[in-house]
């Protein structure tokens, strides 16, 4: 039947070698920053060491793993609001095609919002609690999510649709037969870009006005004249989000088996 | 006698005439084909039968008016529209899926095909593992299995190399005289149209007249020996469509 996977340490193998590129080009830049920080008389306060701001890093653990755990808690129900939205969304846009004309320019006006401007007053409108952050994830990350879905209805090729017709289907058939998983690749394009926009947005929600988060911590930082905190968090956002970017590069494997399968032909001749 | 039943079709998309005026039979058991130049409006005829788009004119399936309620035909679009994210086996349960049949029925019902189509052992496949060839097969799987009063094929072997299309035209013609289907193929390839059908109504190009009606003459199962005979009905309908008899001052080329 359908030939099985590589075996598990060949996965591995191409894995590192896929990998092997970044890690040096980031391993590279670490160590020219380590150098430059160490023997040009910078000071410490002004840019720290790699070394010092990982030293930093592990000494504080418990104040950063405390201080993310909101940013996570934001980024997550925000997330899951705005796909919500988009979804229910998509679909009417789908099915009433003169929304799309009525409601996208409302979107692409959200869009153009200045995080910086919105996000103090969300904060004032709403508080220091959860419901702000999760607002603002939900902002940028909203129209990323429609428009992919949207784009990925349209998608659809036009002959499954006039079969699905010809064989009697109706409109909500056809859209969960058809639509729906046609834009099954499009909606991932989506989640991989708004997904790196949403843990941004949850800092910035932060910034603005939090009892706690990775936001607030590196307000703090900076007003103690901590920039190896500064970059301790930064560097915990960073590693937060390349978790969400490869959580959703697996989530698309398992979604859409069809797209490795298909790549090795099996039927022969004619 | 005759099951389906077209009088005087026409259909115009914003002022251009499409359809000029289609008057057509196919009879219980018989391969029809249409045989036109590429852009004749062929396949608006389907959009017609199909109900996707409605036209002016006489359509009597069984000598009743066609509606959207009466659904008769199974229709094979141009290439296979396979859904890439199905295995071959849900891809050709899709028709009764549709109908509502369940899904362990219809997977029953679509099974003992496999065989039959050459498609054994493929049944988990995704589409894209396999042939052209193959696709079309599991995309006729799909149309035939939904057992309506008659098949639409809309140039089903176009998307093909000349190799495979000419395997599968054999093959179609094979299965044809088991089955005994009433067919409608579409298509602008001369060869394939004399080769499978009972009668050819060839058409002009837009606005799409029926030029001629040719009975072909040959005898089944159609095989290599008759090829003379063949290459003379290709020959006349060649003919008719290159040099059509001039008509309300259209130009050809």
């Amino acid at each position: 039947m359908v030939s099985s996977s590589p075996s598990r340490p060949r996965q591995f193998a191409g894995l590192f070698a896929k990998a092997a590129p970044a890690v040096m080009s980031v391993g590279l830049l670490l160590v020219a920053w380590e150098l430059y920080a160490n023997y040009s008389g910078i000071k410490p306060t002004i840019l720290p060491a790699p070394s010092r701001v990982f030293e930093q890093a592990m000494l504080n653990r418990e104040a950063l793993i405390d201080n993310a755990i909101p940013t996570i808690r934001a980024t997550l129900i925000g997330f899951a609001c705005s796909l919500g939205a988009a979804f229910a969304l998509s679909m009417l846009v789908d099915f009433f095609q003169p929304l799309r004309r009525a409601l996208f320019p409302v979107f692409i006006v959200s869009q153009t919002l200045p995080l910086v401007a919105i996000a103090p007053l969300v904060v004032l409108w709403f508080g220091f609690g959860l419901m702000p952050k999760v607002m603002l994830v939900a902002l940028v990350t909203f129209f990323p999510m429609l428009v992919a879905l949207v784009q990925g209805y349209e998608a659809t090729e036009v002959e499954i649709g006039q079969m699905l017709r010809a064989m009697g289907a109706g409109r909500w058939r056809i859209f969960m037969l058809a639509r729906l998983p046609s834009a099954l690749l499009y909606f991932f394009a989506g989640l991989r870009i708004s997904i790196t926009y949403a843990v941004v947005g949850a800092i910035f929600a932060e910034y603005a006005g939090a009892a706690k988060g990775l936001g607030i911590y590196m307000l703090n930082a900076k007003n103690n004249f901590r920039p190896d905190l500064v970059l301790a968090a930064v560097g915990v956002s960073a590693a937060l989000t390349l978790i969400l970017f490869g959580l959703t590069a697996l989530l698309q494997r398992l979604a859409m088996p069809w797209e490795r399968i298909g790549r090795q032909p099996a039927g022969q001749g004619r | 006698m005759s099951r389906l039943e077209l009088r005087h079709v026409r259909k115009a998309f914003g002022g251009l005439d499409v359809l000029g005026d289609i008057s057509l039979s196919v009879g219980a058991g018989e391969f029809v084909s249409i045989l036109g130049p590429s852009g004749a409006g062929k396949s608006t005829l389907f959009q017609l039968l199909t109900g996707a788009e409605h036209g002016e004119g006489e359509m009597l399936f069984d000598g009743m008016p066609l509606d959207d309620h009466g659904r008769h035909f199974a229709f094979m679009p141009q290439r296979d529209a396979l859904m890439p994210w199905r295995r071959i086996l849900d891809n050709t349960t899709l028709g009764l899926e549709v109908q509502g049949v369940k899904r362990k029925a219809a997977r029953a019902r679509v099974a003992p095909l496999f065989a039959e189509f050459g498609l054994a052992g493929f049944e988990r496949h995704f589409p894209a593992q396999l042939s052209g060839g193959m696709r079309q097969r599991a995309a006729l799987l799909r149309t035939v299995v939904q057992e309506r009063d008659m098949l639409l094929l809309d140039e089903p072997f176009g998307a093909l190399d000349a190799l495979t299309r000419a395997a599968m035209q054999r093959w179609l013609e094979q299965m044809w005289r088991h089955h005994r289907w009433t067919a409608l193929l579409i298509t602008h390839d001369v060869r394939e149209a004399v080769f499978l059908s009972d009668r050819i109504y060839v058409l002009s190009a837009r606005p799409a007249r029926v030029l001629r009606e040719i009975r072909v003459p040959l005898p089944r199962p159609r095989d290599p020996s008759a090829a003379q005979q063949a290459g003379a009905v290709e020959a006349e309908i060649l003919d008719i469509l290159l040099n059509p008899q001039p008509s309300k001052g259209h130009d050809h080329d």
